[in-house]
């Protein structure tokens, strides 16, 4: 570390804090990164030694075949090449280092590859169907299996999983916000064991929350599968994620600011309609729009309790009403190529409509509660000098205020 | 703040002869609050009890029926009377042992990855990306198994089955014993789904173990610097230790996930009713595939028997999802943020 020179002691009147006048240069610059030249080369020689002797072994030397096989070897062989290369010119601590460091690396390439290699491999199989404008307005009603793309589309499935998802969230939002503000505002014995149920109620799976609303709503009471029977298993599979989000959320809620609202006189129901709620409001909207998220893309409750139809369906209450996995499901397991490529295209269109609103969290929320943005730092500051006015107005014996900003 | 009106100890006595209560009284618009909220809490309890109670009670008859031999008969024929979970169970923890292979190096190595070696924007970028991946539809990763993986993969397994042909589990014969290397042999196997589900509980996993990786103390980390340890020996010294619960923990969450895991599997398996030790083989089940496979067809006892089979998945994922949150729990310190 380069030494600091201290000029000359400041003359008393000044008192504060000065630079120090760099009068020469204090030492020559160095790059603060660990990795030079050299380190660079042992990547890339790995690599290719790698990538060499991969192709070497499948199909040349050995009777090896496969794609999956051949990156598997081209990976391993590349980090036994790198680590003999960094160890021709670094201690063992250092090589255990380097080899740490590129593993890891290996590890979030190979996941988030697969990840956009599963997510490109759903859109390019769907493309075919995905560039018709009737996939999106048109029902599979007159569609048969043998009709090209032009014809037919998924409208009733977007529509099927509107409504499904709607319900689901207008039972789940109120319920499993105000469950969350239980648990964190009011508390007691009765909020651990809600808690504890609510815990034990995200290890339930999915198939059997299906079940459980297949044999207990259709079976017993409407006799008929039905888009309020999707939405119900949707409701029992999201409600925990949604209040297990929100109670994080509300958690994090800093006490200072219950504190100051109590001292306020503030009772607890303004407390929380006034502080935490607001507070929170951005992590709040992140915890329902991620559960949406997972909602929309259940398929085996669903399965269970929607009812597959090819034709428009905007009645909850009454007949099947199908929604995008499940048409995912039924379109690909048929043999025609015209239906497994609506079928991927379903799959990518369901993609897309997670992608937007996993981008709307994003938007809205990844902001930690009372962390503000810039616009709403200025309307709470011009909402509390408002109020001040309003103070002074009132008693205009008040003292003056500290800061206005 | 300015004015000190009377010194505490001119009315100290005072106070003491009019001791007062603490105990707040509680005005309407509160109680009401209360109210609904407890209300809440009792309606998320009662959805849950309802799901738990009417499952056991259906189940019962099935239970019944068979009593113990429910989780040691193979065959599964509610008809006969005949139907028990082993081969099913044996199939769903065979898939999810296979995906959790698959799942722990990859989620932690992305999670050191996320805590310890990426900063800034790329970190927010790749967390991003792994909640991203929570919330890509299980059916997409389904049709990924079926019409690419699948395919794909049958070289690996043929390769794996002739090299490691003396592991008996690894092996591939046929009813005779013989050693067969058709490509036929190796389709919906519970190797091809267990990868499946495998990428599916990664992001799971990853979280948990990447927020207990970045609670290690930074004082610890300096101190293993200041010592002289390159970045890996600061991680084995420090990050691993404090973050152990959270791999344990994060690593059976996503196995209760794997065990629940319905449509992909369903997609990807042949369904058998016989445990199959040889995983890299056609044929194996689970107990979502089989509740999905036959919950249409069922008479009201052979819904009985996929609720038992249900249930008893249920107390599985429950069981291993309450030790993996206490294992978390208790790694984790409970610090609240504070103004």
């Amino acid at each position: 570390m380069a030494t600091v020179t201290v000029t000359e002691a400041a003359p008393a009147t000044v008192s504060r804090t000065q630079l120090p006048e760099r009068t020469e240069p204090v030492g020559p610059r160095r790059s603060l990164s660990t990795w030079n030249t050299q380190e660079w080369f042992d990547v890339l020689g790995a690599a290719l030694a790698g990538i060499a002797i991969a192709t070497l072994l499948f199909g040349r030397v050995t009777a090896m075949y496969g794609g999956i096989g051949w990156a598997v070897v081209a990976l391993i062989s590349f980090v036994g090449v790198y680590a003999l290369l960094v160890s021709l010119h670094s201690t063992r601590q250092h090589v255990a280092d380097r080899l740490a460091t590129v593993l890891l690396i290996t590890a979030a390439v190979l996941l988030f590859g697969t990840l956009v290699f599963i997510v490109a491999y759903t859109v390019i199989r769907g493309s075919p169907a995905l560039v018709h404008s009737s996939f999106y307005v048109e029902t599979m009603r007159l569609a048969g299996p043998l009709d090209p793309l032009t014809v037919g589309g998924i409208a009733h499935a977007l529509v099927g999983t509107l409504i499904q998802i709607s319900i689901a969230l207008a039972i789940t939002v109120p319920l499993g916000i105000t469950t969350a503000v239980f648990l964190n505002e009011v508390g007691g014995p009765f909020a651990r064991f809600v808690r504890t149920v609510t815990d034990a109620m995200t290890a339930l799976p999915s198939v059997v929350a299906g079940l459980f609303v297949y044999a207990s709503v259709i079976q017993l009471v409407t006799h008929e599968r039905s888009g309020f029977a999707a939405a119900l298993a949707i409701t029992v599979m999201m409600l925990p994620i949604v209040i297990r989000s929100a109670d994080v959320v509300l958690r994090l809620v800093a006490n200072g600011l219950r504190e100051a609202s109590y001292a306020m006189g503030a009772t607890r129901w303004r407390t929380v309609w006034h502080v935490v709620l607001p507070t929170a409001r951005s992590g709040l909207a992140t915890a329902v729009i991620l559960g949406t998220a997972r909602g929309l893309g259940e398929t085996s409750p669903v399965l269970l309790t929607s009812g597959v139809t090819a034709v428009m369906n905007v009645n909850p209450f009454q007949g099947p009403m199908i929604s995008m996995p499940l048409q995912v499901f039924d379109f690909v397991r048929s043999a025609e190529p015209a239906l497994k490529a609506r079928g991927f295209g379903t799959a990518a269109a369901l993609m897309v409509v997670v992608l937007i609103l996993f981008g709307l969290a994003r938007v809205i929320g990844g902001r930690a509660p009372g962390e503000l943005s810039q616009r709403q730092r200025r309307r709470v500051l011009a909402r509390s000098a408002r109020s001040f006015a309003e103070i002074r107005r009132l008693h205009p014996a008040a003292p003056a205020a500290r800061n206005e900003e | 703040m300015t004015t000190v009106r009377e010194s505490p100890a001119s009315y100290a006595p005072a106070d003491l002869q009019h001791p007062r209560s603490v105990q707040a009284r509680s005005g309407a618009a509160d109680r009401l609050f209360h109210a609904v909220a407890r209300s809440a809490g009792g309606a998320t309890v009662g959805i849950m009890l309802a799901v738990g109670l009417f499952l056991s009670v259906r189940a019962s008859d099935a239970l019944q029926a068979t009593g113990t031999g429910f989780l040691t008969e193979q065959q599964w024929s509610p008809e006969t009377g005949q139907f028990g979970v082993a081969a099913i169970l044996f199939g769903t923890v065979t898939i999810a042992v296979i995906a959790l292979l698959v799942a722990f190096p990859l989620a932690f190595g992305t999670a050191l990855l996320l805590s310890e070696i990426a900063t800034g924007a790329t970190r927010r970028f790749m967390v991003s990306l792994v909640d991203l991946m929570a919330a890509v539809p299980s059916i997409i990763f389904g049709l990924w198994g079926v019409y690419f993986l699948q395919a794909a993969i049958i070289p690996v397994s043929q390769w794996i089955s002739s090299t490691f042909v003396f592991i008996p589990i690894l092996a591939v014969t046929d009813e005779s014993g013989a050693r067969v290397s058709d490509a036929s042999f190796f389709t919906s196997s519970a190797f091809i789904a267990g990868i499946v589900v495998g990428f599916m509980v990664v992001p799971t996993t990853t979280s948990v173990m990447r927020e207990a990786f970045s609670q290690a103390p930074p004082g610890e980390r300096e101190g293993a610097y200041a010592l002289g340890s390159t970045r890996w020996g600061m991680i084995r010294a420090v990050v691993l230790p404090f973050g152990k619960g959270g791999v344990i923990g994060g690593t059976m969450l996503g196995l209760g996930r794997a065990l629940g895991e319905t449509i992909a599997v369903y997609m990807i398996i042949s369904p058998i009713f016989s445990i199959n030790w040889q995983v890299l083989k056609t044929g194996t089940n689970s107990v979502s595939a089989l509740i999905a496979l036959r919950y249409g067809e069922a008479t009201d006892f052979g819904l009985s028997a996929l609720m038992a089979a249900g249930l008893v998945l249920f107390a599985v994922t429950l069981v291993i999802n309450f030790t993996a949150s206490s294992i978390v729990a208790r790694s984790r310190s409970g610090a609240q943020s504070e103004v």
